[in-house]
């Protein structure tokens, strides 16, 4: 499988990690990236209010890079999910505003570029891995299984919604991570909070409102049984992760759930080291986690054989087939 | 090559339940048209045989509207559909005769629709107008097949 | 009868053309007089040997116009070239009928909605008219002069459904005289109806109105009831039909039990009972439905009882105790078919429940205080798996705070668009009986409140009474969450949060509940399309049955002798179905009083000695009209299943299948003539 590939500022900085794995597993899955040269920022979630013409005209570049370096192939990737999404609007809309396509191309013919909207079909990462490559075939590249380890995956609120070119995972309540994870061999546990909030840039703006969302996430990850949150976003690690620490001294609680990328969960599986995947520059280490890793799948409890109901019992649940 | 002055004819085939009454509200709305196409009355569009649509250009006709009910709104329930097939067909056919596509037009109208009948109409008297006349005699070359318009089909619930 | 005037035998007709005026509304644009001359003139040698203009041809002046040239001038076609034949098609064949000519040797042009009311030039509207007029004469030419076909109905009607809406038509049917075959394809009569527990807006008892009905259609010596069957198969066409009934094994003997029970009382193994008690209750693996069912015959379910389960033919307490000699336990029934004979069925198939496990959101099946409207309606009726008490899941704790959330699954883009009519309703219904029976706060959420019927409003005002909270939003999500630990420590472990946009305040909420009830919006049922296609009609694209028209005619199908009633057709309140059910039994003793039924003779027909077998034609009718004769290798067309639409006729290679009415000969006839004026000179290239 060919992507073009669009880091984002936040994968080369602050998320590094996530690059560094993502460049360690690529081959294993037969991802070959192709960086789009001279590409710049996305504008983040920010520069869509301030300006929508000038924000969308500085994704068309990148898009609009990405069209013309594009060899044998028309997708176009990004591991972060607030870049994902600009790409994938600014394709959208211009493709639905004819005023909006005249303007930005008006703006990119000054760089000598010029973007034909649905030329590029932009695709998260995620959804590249789990739909293109397939659960199979990840599966297949395993050598170290991750049995025992109990992971939260957290989506964020940016990767699912909204879909402008299609529906590849559930809005609300998306599984397409969960189900990579079970692949690996780890044991996705069943939480709520998976598409909530983590706070965004509300770290710096409103830090109090911040402290509150994560300490939800935290708290909700732990009391569903993970040892640690995976996450396929650098703003929702460096919230998680990186504000973890502030968000215990605000509301004096001692959390330590610590946040990992599903690319170093994968790296870890395909038995790649832990530096190679840039795990332990975290701020929870993660190694106490990754140490609950076993050799042996864990045994699939016995289900129970279901007693006959007696009167003052409580009302049957719906099922869930 | 046009002629200025050229006023098309196109025969339009309208069916009883949904095209044909559109015609009908077009009219009660009193919605203005161009005057150039004059309509028969069939009780399905499935009824159309291209035979008619061969009779109807060698007599003179310049053009021919086929209009049915909207897919899945069939009052024959799903004969709509078989117009459609024999519509694409057709064109294929009559390009091979040298007869542009554009000339056998096929639409989708329900009995409520009758501005956009009008406009469809409209529409087509101008595509066929700037085509010029027919000719059905002296043509000579096959032209290439432009497809014709699928209308998509409305949402369907999950 | 009135003498019918023959064409001349040597092919010279007499057509009649009149131009009607219709007061200025065609005159005022298309010159009518010039129109009439063109007829009379230029028209003279296709057989036109009269051609009037006159201000109203529909008026009684008009038709008398045309009775007085009939018979004065020996008419044998007439044109009248005037408004659309939608208007007065029938008037006009009317008028010659009366005057001794074949009603089908008429024709309408249209001149008003197709020019006169839609062009402004005169000059092309006037020449428009014209061609209008040769073509309609062209094909009058080659009109037949066509008879009604006559179909005999048989008295016997068939119910499909045993729900209010076919119970109400199986009765009315039967009190008028006439023998019902009613089917159910549950253990017993009363369909969703019988679940409820009180109605709106009166708040009766659901099972106290619905049972004396119940009753009396299992009782009525003209009402043949098939309860746990199932209908297979229908072939044959209006009063005409032959339907196979597929009786499923109750493994009971229904002529034998006598409804004591006691099998029912012994049965050692309990299971959720997903159908009647909506899941939230239990049957046994034999059992019937509800204490009121009718017949009070029990089913036995096979999956679940020990008899079957793992095959080794254990427990079998229900024949160890039935008391009757025979024994009426039958654990090797086998399903039965009945062949029967009917000209009419109304299908009431009823509606399912939207999935609210669809909406992940809402937490129904997740969180366990998560409710349906079904499921409240069976905790709050006093026969139900709670005794009527409002508990929350754990079977005994009152909520103290409940939520009720309108249009789940209803109104909305991503599961169905339709409005399901009675949940507002429903859910104001269960407000008031929730906060009667728990004296809870209670909060709706709401998009609209929609209260159109008789009384419906009123009772709305009724329950801002009891002093419901109503908040306009639509609720973003249900969630066991809390937001902080503060908002942990307010409302409990247990507690709910209902997060929504108040719309009218214009703020975010986030209500604290202990439980949650989703109005689960109307569907239709999960195999309508199948059931349709074994009676031959057609479902619109959101799953309902399509009427004939939607305004003028919601009981009667697109296909002869097959109606709906309630909501098999969409959403609809109690008194709809019940009038639905009466309006479908009055047309079909329409029908059976009539004795035969005139169908439209626009039909098909295949001429045998020209059709050489190649059966292109036998896929493309949707009305089963067509069938292929294996001994003479020859297709055959069954007039009185055939539609009309002319789609075979089209599509035959040998032209061996006419279309009366709508004929080839016709067409070509028409087209010929629309183009009269113009035959154009070949342009030299």
């Amino acid at each position: 499988m060919k992507a073009l590939f669009y880091p984002g500022c936040s994968m080369q900085k602050n998320a590094r990690p996530y690059l560094d794995s993502l460049l360690a597993i690529r081959e294993d899955i037969d991802l070959e990236l192709q960086e789009i040269e001279d590409w710049n920022c996305c504008g983040a979630t920010e520069y869509m209010s301030v300006h929508r013409v000038a924000a969308h005209s500085l994704v068309g570049r990148n898009l609009a890079l990405a069209q013309d370096q594009a060899r044998d192939t028309d997708v176009l990737t990004a591991g972060c999910s607030a870049c994902y999404l600009n790409l994938a609007k600014t394709d959208a809309q211009m493709r639905e505003d004819a005023r909006l396509k005249v303007t930005v191309n008006a703006a990119l013919a000054a760089g000598g570029l010029e973007y034909k909207p649905g030329s590029m079909k932009v695709r998260h990462l995620l959804d590249l891995v789990c739909h293109d490559i397939g659960y199979e075939a990840v599966k297949a590249r395993v050598v170290k299984p991750l049995h025992g380890l109990k992971v939260a995956a957290y989506y964020g609120c940016q990767v699912v919604r909204p879909d402008y070119d299609g529906h590849w995972d559930n809005h609300e309540h998306p599984t397409s991570m969960d189900k990579l994870l079970a692949a690996l061999g780890a044991e996705p546990v069943d939480w709520a909070l998976k598409t909530q909030c983590c706070g965004g840039h509300m770290t710096v703006i409103g830090p109090d409102v911040a402290f509150g969302l994560i300490r939800r996430l935290i708290h909700g990850a732990q009391e569903a049984g993970a040892d640690l949150v995976v996450t396929l976003c650098p703003m929702c690690q460096l919230n998680l992760d990186a504000y973890q620490v502030e968000m215990n001294k605000h509301f004096h609680t001692d959390y330590r759930v610590p946040v990992l990328y599903f690319t170093q969960l994968m790296g870890m599986a395909f038995g790649k080291t832990a530096k190679d995947l840039g795990i332990g520059k975290e701020f929870v280490a993660a190694a106490p986690a990754l140490a609950k890793i076993q050799a042996e799948a864990p045994k699939v409890a016995e289900t129970k054989r279901k007693r006959r109901p007696k009167p003052g019992d409580a009302l049957p649940m719906p099922g869930m087939e | 090559m046009t002629d200025a002055t050229f006023e098309p004819v196109i025969i339009g085939f309208t069916c009883n339940w949904c095209s044909y009454r559109a015609a009908d509200l077009a009219g009660t709305a009193r919605i203005k048209y161009p005057p150039n196409v004059r309509l028969i009355r069939v009780m399905c569009s499935g009824r159309i045989d291209p035979t008619f649509v061969l009779k109807a250009l060698s007599e003179g006709a310049d053009g021919v509207l086929i209009a049915g009910c909207h897919p899945g709104e069939c009052h024959y329930l799903e004969q709509n559909y078989k117009a459609l097939r024999r519509h694409r067909l057709l064109q294929k056919t009559l390009a091979q005769f040298g007869i542009e596509p554009a000339r056998v037009r096929l639409t989708w109208a329900s009995a409520a629709e009758g501005a956009l009948f009008a406009e469809e109409i409209a529409a087509m008297v101008d595509e066929v107008k700037a085509l010029g006349p027919l000719n059905w005699p002296a043509r000579p070359v096959p032209v290439a097949t432009a497809p014709a318009e699928i209308p998509v089909l409305g949402e369907v619930a999950a | 009868m009135a003498k019918q005037n023959k064409p001349e035998r040597d092919g010279q007709e007499r057509i009649g053309v009149y131009v009607c005026h219709c007061g200025t509304n065609i005159a005022g644009v298309v010159d009518v007089e010039s129109v009439a001359k063109f007829a009379a003139e230029d028209l003279k040698d296709r057989g036109v040997v009269l051609a009037r203009d006159y201000t109203f041809m529909c008026s009684v002046a008009g038709q008398e116009l045309i009775e007085q040239d009939i018979h004065e001038q020996q008419l044998t076609r007439v044109v009248v070239a005037a408004c659309s034949p939608h208007l007065h098609e029938k008037t006009f064949r009317g008028v010659c009928e009366r005057s001794g000519v074949n009603p089908y040797l008429s024709e309408m042009a249209s001149i008003r909605e197709h020019v006169a009311w839609v062009h402004t030039d005169k000059a092309a509207a006037t020449a428009k008219a014209k061609a209008i007029v040769s073509g309609t004469v062209e094909r009058v030419l080659k009109n037949d002069p066509l008879e009604a076909i006559k179909v005999p109905i048989d008295a016997q009607t068939l119910v499909v459904g045993g729900g209010i809406a076919g119970i109400q038509a199986a009765l009315e049917v039967a009190e008028a005289g006439y023998e019902v075959v009613l089917v159910e394809r549950e253990a017993s009569l009363g369909g969703h109806m019988a679940q409820f527990d009180k109605t709106f807006p009166t708040l009766d008892c659901a099972a106290c109105i619905l049972t004396p009905k119940m009753a009396a259609a299992g009782s009525h010596p003209k009402i043949h009831l098939f309860t746990w069957s199932e209908v297979e198969k229908v072939e044959g066409y209006v009063g005409n039909y032959t339907v196979t009934v597929k009786k499923k094994p109750r493994y009971v003997d229904e002529d034998i039990c006598t409804g004591c029970g006691i099998c029912v009382e012994k049965c050692p193994i309990l299971v959720v009972d997903d159908k009647f008690e909506a899941g939230i209750g239990y049957r046994k693996a034999i059992y019937w439905p509800f204490a009121q069912a009718v017949p009070n015959l029990p089913v036995l379910d096979t999956e679940t009882c020990t008899y079957y389960v793992g095959g080794k033919g254990g427990c079998k307490a229900c024949e160890k105790f039935c008391p009757t000699v025979p024994n009426s336990i039958k654990f090797d029934q086998k399903a039965e078919r009945v062949t029967l004979r009917v000209g009419n069925i109304i299908l009431a198939t009823g509606w399912d429940l939207f999935d609210a496990r669809r909406i992940p959101q809402y937490g129904y099946g997740r969180l366990a205080n998560v409710f349906t409207n079904l499921e409240l309606e069976r905790m709050c009726n006093a026969a139900g798996p709670t005794g009527g008490k409002v508990v929350m899941r754990d079977g005994q704790s009152a909520p103290k705070r409940v939520a009720i959330i309108h249009c789940v699954g209803s109104r909305d883009r991503n599961y169905n668009r339709h409005c399901s009519a009675i949940c507002c309703m429903q859910s104001l219904k269960l407000a008031h009986l929730v906060k009667e029976r728990t004296g809870a706060e209670v909060y709706n959420f709401y998009i609209d409140i929609r209260t159109p019927g008789k009384e419906y409003d009123e009772f709305y005002q009724r329950v801002l009474d009891d002093g419901v909270h109503f908040v306009r939003g639509k609720v973003a999500e249900v969630t066991d969450i809390p937001f902080d630990p503060a908002e942990a420590s307010r409302n409990g472990s247990g507690a709910l949060y209902v997060q929504v946009e108040d719309t009218l305040a214009g703020l975010q909420r986030r209500v604290p509940v202990d439980m949650v009830v989703l109005s689960a919006g109307l569907e239709p049922r999960r195999d309508s399309s199948e059931v349709g296609k074994t009676f031959g009609i057609a479902c619109s694209t959101s799953g309902w049955f399509i009427e004939k028209h939607a305004k003028m005619d919601p009981i009667a199908t697109m296909t002869e002798g097959v109606f709906i009633a309630g909501c098999a057709a969409g959403p609809k309140d109690i008194p709809a179905s019940v009038s639905q059910g009466s309006a479908a039994a009055a047309r079909v003793l329409n029908y059976i009083r009539q004795g035969e039924l005139a169908l439209e003779p626009v039909r098909a027909s295949v001429l045998a000695e020209q059709c050489s077998g190649c059966r292109i034609c036998n896929g493309l009718c949707p009305f089963n009209a067509i069938s292929f004769i294996e001994e003479r290798k020859v297709t055959e067309i069954n007039a009185a299943l055939c539609q009309g639409c002319g789609t075979c006729v089209a599509a035959c290679p040998a032209g061996a299948i006419q279309g009366t009415g709508f004929s080839n000969e016709q067409l070509f006839a028409q087209i010929e003539g629309l183009l009269r004026d113009f035959s154009r000179e070949p342009e030299v290239v």
